[in-house]
């Protein structure tokens, strides 16, 4: 027999208002009664209204997993299913998007069939680490609706301690900042590690983000141990004739206040001709100007990526943002992406052998230090990496060390000149 | 069993190039420049010529598949059967045809979706799971985004900021929402309370013991079981216990509150990327509506708006005028509290003689 729809006068507020609402969605849901999801969603919509009541949390998590895997699935058991029977079981299956989330309709409108026919209808486009959500399935349905969605083409992600679900910016798709292509690093990297995806067994879950340029329009640098970040090792690019124009059509005041004032390190210089100076050494590859003149300036044509290492929020020792690891990778021929995806899986294999349990790659370093990373990584010191040199005076140099690391220093120096 | 389970294709992340509208697919990686030629839409300009206007439209994240059929049903009117979301959960869509944007935005706005979210705006608020989902929240996600761009609604369809601003929700301490030019996060105000029966049957006791940040955890023994106590005073209410520990409950309807934070940024354009700073705690847990976060967050909206210059972002704007002016043009009470303590905490003291009179 079909439930009641349960009253919901605390969520019911949540439907006016200009913003769409996710309340309206699930009632939609629930109202289906034709469907097979419509008590479960009823049910959920009386758990959620009693959250909104006591503010309390009803879930909590368990073992549910799909047969070869590991992970990937988020399982949810009501700690109120007397009350709430229908929705007792609402799990969450994590599915990995294409990089950039770019879809088509007809499989996009296939996902939500499956959905319909083995979940609940309702579908999170996307969860922080960039996962397509599937949730509210139970534990019967998880494995006939995950069949179904992998036929289709699609991989269960991450979740635990385990090489997370990826996330991209639109990159080369569709923007003209783009200094790597992130679609090609996105698939290669996360591809190459998903045993340690799949069969969650690191010390605590890694990220990995790509982010085109700059902009880090994946939030990458903060939320991920891994941070792709696009940039060039040349000059930028610069068409006078059209910064010429964007001169005359804002006015010198503008340019001078918004574009040259705003260069970080001051790299910046409007000639008397209204032509820009840059000071290409001094350029830290920032994109501000290049965002506000995107028809005049452009990044060089040497291009790749800054890989910044351990960021991660809150717990343990506080808030990381990802540092400096390679200054410079370039990403242009096909072994130039090889060489980071070597990168990303010496890391993790890095990180599997020498971090504590529970622990963040970012604390990890922070525990053994940057140099020890760096070491068992094999890759060279560079004052990128820094803000400013060591302060505290208790630093332990043995015997001929110093001198080691001289010679290395002017070996690279030596190497980088030829 | 007579049916063998299914071995798992384990084709990882599938390719973007059969999803790729056929304009975006036909130029990748030649993109040359683009503008803005009203709020809600962004024009690209490839090498070869080839235009593609976007149209960008807030969604609820939380998709009933009817409302994810409607987005579908848009695209293939407008779009070529093709879209897009961004990581806010913004979606995108695109066409070569600049005739057909007006209509398609009209259509957006007819079925709900409000269109914006570009260049200088407040863009849809990233969130969490919160209680309609997760395990260990103490407020729901989807309520306070709702109810905030509600309020928001004008300066996610204007480009009125001086710069983006990007705002976060987390519902608890580990903060999954991230970073935020604003963001509006669960505070713990006290130690969780713990339920001893429990503590032996489900809680690996030593990882919890580690998981405590300031070691306020130590094993105990209550009417002869082994279980956890918590040095009350040392215990920070972070909540970190929570998650392995179940019995160890963090959460309560009073206890639990919100806290607003400012000035984090993840891009490295300008200023490098910066953490959030706390700014206003103790907001009641207000279901259904939260309207004293609404308060403080638009309180910050409308100071950086009128004071903020070009290209600022939240952080930049602090940067430029201090804190000092900060607390005084957003009518922010500055306490104790805001004070650093943490590890380093020294760092974020004033050690000079520059000070703001």
């Amino acid at each position: 027999m079909a439930e009641k729809m349960h009253d919901t006068p605390m969520l019911d507020e949540l439907e006016s208002g200009p913003w769409p609402s996710f309340v309206t969605g699930l009632k939609r849901l629930a109202a289906q009664e034709d469907k097979p999801y419509a008590d479960m969603m009823k049910d959920l919509l009386g758990q959620l209204e009693l959250s909104y009541n006591t503010r309390m949390g009803y879930w909590k998590g368990g073992a549910v997993s799909v047969f070869g895997y590991g992970g990937g699935v988020i399982p949810r058991f009501s700690e109120v299913a007397d009350k709430y029977p229908a929705s007792s079981e609402f799990h969450t299956l994590r599915i990995m998007p294409s990089p950039g989330m770019h879809y088509d309709t007809k499989t996009l409108r296939k996902l939500c069939d499956i959905w319909e026919e083995y979940g609940s209808g309702l579908i999170a486009l996307h969860g922080q680490s960039g996962d397509i959500m599937m949730q509210g399935c139970t534990s019967e349905n998880v494995q006939k609706s995950f069949d179904e969605i992998n036929k289709l083409g699609f991989d269960m992600g991450g979740a635990g301690p385990a090489v997370r679900t990826s996330a991209s910016c639109v990159g080369m798709a569709r923007c003209e900042h783009a200094c790597y292509d992130t679609q090609v690093a996105h698939i290669s990297c996360v591809n190459s590690v998903l045993d340690d995806m799949h069969r969650p067994a690191l010390p605590y879950k890694f990220k990995f983000k790509f982010s085109a340029c700059a902009n880090d329009c994946t939030n990458s640098i903060h939320r991920s141990d891994c941070s792709v970040i696009g940039t060039w090792a040349d000059d930028i690019q610069v068409d006078q004739e059209a910064f010429k124009q964007i001169v005359a059509d804002r006015g010198r005041k503008e340019i001078i206040d918004q574009v040259i004032a705003m260069c970080p390190t001051r790299a910046l210089s409007l000639n008397d001709n209204d032509t820009l100076d840059v000071d290409n050494s001094s350029c830290v590859k920032c994109m501000h100007c290049i965002n506000v003149c995107t028809k005049a300036l452009s990044p060089g044509k040497k291009r790749g990526a800054t890989i910044c290492v351990g960021g991660k929020r809150s717990l343990k020792i506080g808030d990381l943002m990802g540092t400096v690891v390679v200054p410079f990778l370039p990403l242009e021929t096909e072994e130039d992406y090889e060489a980071l995806v070597e990168l990303g899986e010496n890391i993790i294999e890095f990180f599997a052998e020498n971090a504590l349990e529970h622990e963040r790659c970012g604390e990890m370093i922070a525990r053994i230090g940057l140099p020890n990373f760096l070491e068992g990584l094999g890759i060279e010191v560079d004052p990128n990496m820094i803000i400013h040199p060591r302060i505290s005076s208790y630093v332990r140099i043995d015997g001929d060390e110093w001198e080691e690391e001289v010679g290395k220093w002017n070996q690279r120096k030596a190497v980088a000149a030829e | 069993m007579s049916d063998k389970p299914r071995v798992p294709d384990e084709c990882g992340v599938p390719s973007a190039k059969p999803f790729m509208h056929p304009t975006l697919k036909a130029n990748y990686g030649k993109w040359k420049w683009h503008d803005r030629p009203r709020p809600g839409v962004l024009h690209h300009v490839a090498e070869s010529g080839d235009e593609i206007w976007t149209v960008k439209a807030g969604t609820p994240r939380q998709l009933d598949v009817f409302t994810i059929h409607k987005l579908c049903d848009i695209a293939d009117e407008f779009c070529d059967g093709h879209l897009r979301f961004t990581v806010r959960s913004n979606a995108e869509f695109m066409t070569p045809d600049e005739s057909k944007v007006d209509t398609l935005i009209a259509k957006l706005e007819d079925e709900g979706f409000p269109v914006g979210g570009t260049g200088n705006s407040v863009s849809m608020i990233s969130h969490t799971q919160g209680w309609l989902h997760c395990d260990i929240p103490a407020t729901d996600a989807s309520g306070v985004v709702k109810a905030l761009m509600d309020e928001l609604i004008d300066d996610f369809r204007n480009e009125e900021m001086p710069n983006r601003v990007k705002i976060t929700t987390s519902c608890c301490q580990i903060n999954c929402g991230g970073q935020g030019d604003i963001a509006i996060n669960v505070q713990h105000t006290m130690p969780p309370r713990i339920n001893h029966d429990m503590v032996s049957r489900v809680c690996e006791r030593p990882s919890v013991i580690a998981r405590c940040p300031v070691a306020a955890i130590r094993p105990a023994m209550v009417s002869g079981k082994p279980t956890l106590e918590v040095d009350e005073k040392k215990c920070i209410c972070c909540g970190a216990c929570f998650p392995p520990c179940p019995p160890m409950q963090i959460n309560h309807a009073e206890y639990s509150r919100i806290a607003i934070w400012a000035g984090g940024k993840h891009s490295s354009t300008r200023s490098k990327p910066a953490f959030h700073k706390l700014v206003s705690a103790n907001l009641p847990n207000n279901a259904p509506r939260w309207p004293e976060c609404a308060d403080v967050v638009k309180k910050i909206l409308r100071a950086y708006k009128e004071d903020g210059r070009p290209w600022e972002r939240v952080n930049e704007w602090i940067d430029r005028i201090g804190w000092p002016k900060f607390f005084e043009l957003t009518g922010l009470p500055f306490t104790k509290f805001h004070l650093e303590t943490w590890k380093g905490g020294r760092e974020a003291l004033n050690a000079s003689s520059q000070v703001r009179l």
